[in-house]
């Protein structure tokens, strides 16, 4: 009897150990996240978020701008890789070699990606650091995201849709393009949210591509002029860069308060991306339980 | 020709184009590593080509000081950076895997449906958060935390490099943990109730070596992005060229080395092509652990087959 019930003692320990572990890690990281957004939002200044001078405005544009295009580049050839992957690619050498080299992408140091892009974007086309280099360093770090979303959408559709498409006579790329996509566009969008999350807090990638200034004019709208908020290819510091750059350099005054301010902005950016891609995919799961069953 | 036969000619020659173009886009993609590693390879391979450096001298020797200059003759040493990436690593498991395994198993062996929902997205949100948010954090919240608590000159160490490391790894490993031990059958589990196990003995006996690909996956996953943490750790290690010696200490790891001294080299330097031998590093690193975890997949899905 003595034998159970040193079981059930130790089987008891075990899970109070495991519940303790569980609460401490979570309680840690919700603090983090109340911490980081409560401190940043009780320091802020009106005129820290001006799109002048010491204001973070530009920042946050140049944030969302570079993310934007990044998006844009891992869209165009993201998506149809994962296409290639889940329709076209044949079960075998060449197939199972550019799955390992998308996972060795995905597991590259950003920092590694940055000097790749320092060097092919910047170095060897022998221009300034811009935002335009920027975004193709970031594009190579979501694109694998991308990649296995639209991959794993693309598998999880229902056969009928396939067969149904086919079975009216069209061919593999009209199924493909005017059925298998537009059914699977919600889940590719939740991918690239995802994916915007990952870039809004993307900065050693960053900076030796876009750049550690920003000098744009908001009267400026000529797209060729290099203070023109809209051109790419001018020198664009995003808002995590920024953070970095008032930890090293220490320019403004209220540095501390700007940094504090910079990451609760970069915190809502992430969870409110986050969230509403959890938000979407659940709805989805709900609307394709519903329908299925 | 009738309307249907060109119809049908057309559909024909998209087929052919769209599986061209897609093809080209999938090969490219994939091709992106490769220049990726071609390029590092370029540039890194001529601290041995270019400068005479020998793989020894670049693995084994503490003796840092390249010239920053094409001319060369400098020490191009990088042990202590490379054992400042690994103890930084290493403290970093060994703080978060307890917590991580525990978390894991708490939501897929202990708790309710319900309080699984709430904890799971939790848990991945914290991969999205920015690294220099949590270097941030480490620098203003950490660092005056660790000072008071423990005699350490100034702040910045290892220690506090570690625990931000084990911060940002967290949320990896217990996902990819969490995926592995829910993927074990329901059968094994009521299988060893049924003989009388207690809930610890299903979990330690059956749940944990089942599932002990999929951590192993988790750890390796997280040890690649420990080790490509460049600036938060940056913000919290205190960038000292100095081996590792104290957890308390001030040290410097290869990603660090990278992002402080790159902007400042000489381009076509010896300086910056030990750098570049860094990053080249890194990505073989990085290679090697997708290579182990396709070893370890592999191997339990041969075991599973038979």
């Amino acid at each position: 009897m003595s034998r159970i019930q040193h079981k059930k003692k130790v089987d008891k320990i075990m899970t109070a150990l495991f519940f303790g572990g569980t609460a401490f890690a979570v309680i840690l990281l919700v603090a983090f996240i109340g911490f980081v957004i409560v401190q940043g939002f009780g320091v802020m200044t009106p005129d820290m978020l001006s799109f002048s001078g010491s204001g973070l405005g530009n920042m946050l544009f140049n944030t969302l701008y570079l993310v934007f295009l990044a998006l844009l580049f891992s869209m165009l050839t993201g998506v149809p890789a994962g296409i290639f992957l889940a329709e076209y690619a044949h079960q075998g050498k060449v197939t199972h070699w550019v799955r390992m080299a998308i996972e060795t992408l995905a597991s590259l140091p950003s920092i590694v990606v940055g000097l790749f892009g320092y060097l092919a974007f910047i170095v060897m086309t022998g221009s300034q650091w811009n935002l335009f280099a920027g975004s193709l360093a970031v594009s190579i770090l979501t694109l694998p995201l991308v990649t296995s979303v639209t991959e794993d959408a693309l598998r999880n559709l229902p056969s009928s849709y396939r067969q149904g498409s086919l079975g009216l006579g069209a061919s593999h790329w009209q199924t493909i393009w005017r059925v298998l996509v537009p059914a699977c566009f919600p889940r590719i969008m939740t991918g690239l949210i995802m994916a915007a999350g990952r870039g809004f807090g993307e900065a050693a990638a960053l900076m030796f591509t876009a750049g550690m200034s920003t000098d744009i004019n908001w009267n400026n709208w000529d797209i060729t002029s290099a203070s023109c908020p809209l051109n790419p290819f001018r020198p664009g510091e995003t808002l995590a860069l920024h953070i970095w750059s008032l930890r090293t350099e220490a320019l403004h005054p209220n540095a501390a308060q700007l940094a504090s301010v910079s990451s609760a902005i970069l915190m809502v950016l992430v969870v409110s991306f986050s969230l509403a891609a959890r938000y979407i995919s659940w709805r989805l799961d709900k609307k394709m339980g519903g329908t299925n069953s | 020709m009738n309307p249907i036969e060109i119809a049908v000619k057309n559909a024909h020659r998209d087929e052919r184009a769209a599986r061209f173009l897609i093809t080209i886009c999938g090969i490219g993609a994939a091709l992106v590593p490769f220049f990726i590693g071609g390029f590092l390879l370029l540039k890194g391979s001529d601290t041995f080509l270019l400068f005479g450096h020998s793989l020894g001298e670049f693995l084994l020797s503490g003796q840092w000081a390249p010239s920053d200059t094409a001319v060369g003759g400098g020490h191009v040493g990088a042990a202590m950076f490379l054992s400042g990436s690994l103890v930084t690593c290493g403290l970093a498991l060994l703080i978060s895997l307890p917590l991580s395994i525990s978390t894991a198993i708490f939501m897929t062996e202990i708790a309710s449906p319900r309080t699984r929902r709430l904890i799971q997205p939790a848990v991945e949100l914290f991969t999205g958060i920015p690294s220099v948010v949590y270097g941030w954090i480490g620098l203003t919240v950490l660092i005056p935390f660790l000072r008071h608590f423990f005699t350490m000159p100034y702040g910045f160490s290892l220690l506090a490099a570690g625990c931000v490391l084990a911060v940002m790894v967290f949320p990896t490993i217990t996902t990819m943990s969490a995926d592995a031990m829910a993927a074990v059958p329901k059968t094994w589990r009521e299988a060893s109730y049924g003989l009388g196990a207690t809930r610890w003995e299903t979990i330690a006996r059956i749940v944990i070596p089942a599932a002990r690909g999929g951590i192993f996956t988790g750890i390796i996953l997280g040890l690649a992005r420990a080790l490509g943490e460049a600036l938060a750790v940056a913000m919290v290690i205190g960038q000292m060229k100095v081996f590792p010696t104290s957890l308390f200490l001030p040290a410097s790891t290869l990603t660090t080395a990278i992002a402080s001294d790159m902007g400042g080299a000489m381009e076509g330097g010896e300086y910056s092509a030990a750098l570049w031998t860094m990053a080249l590093l890194l990505f073989l690193l990085s290679f090697l652990f997708i290579f182990v975890i396709h070893r370890i997949n592999r191997a339990s899905q041969l075991k599973g087959r038979s």
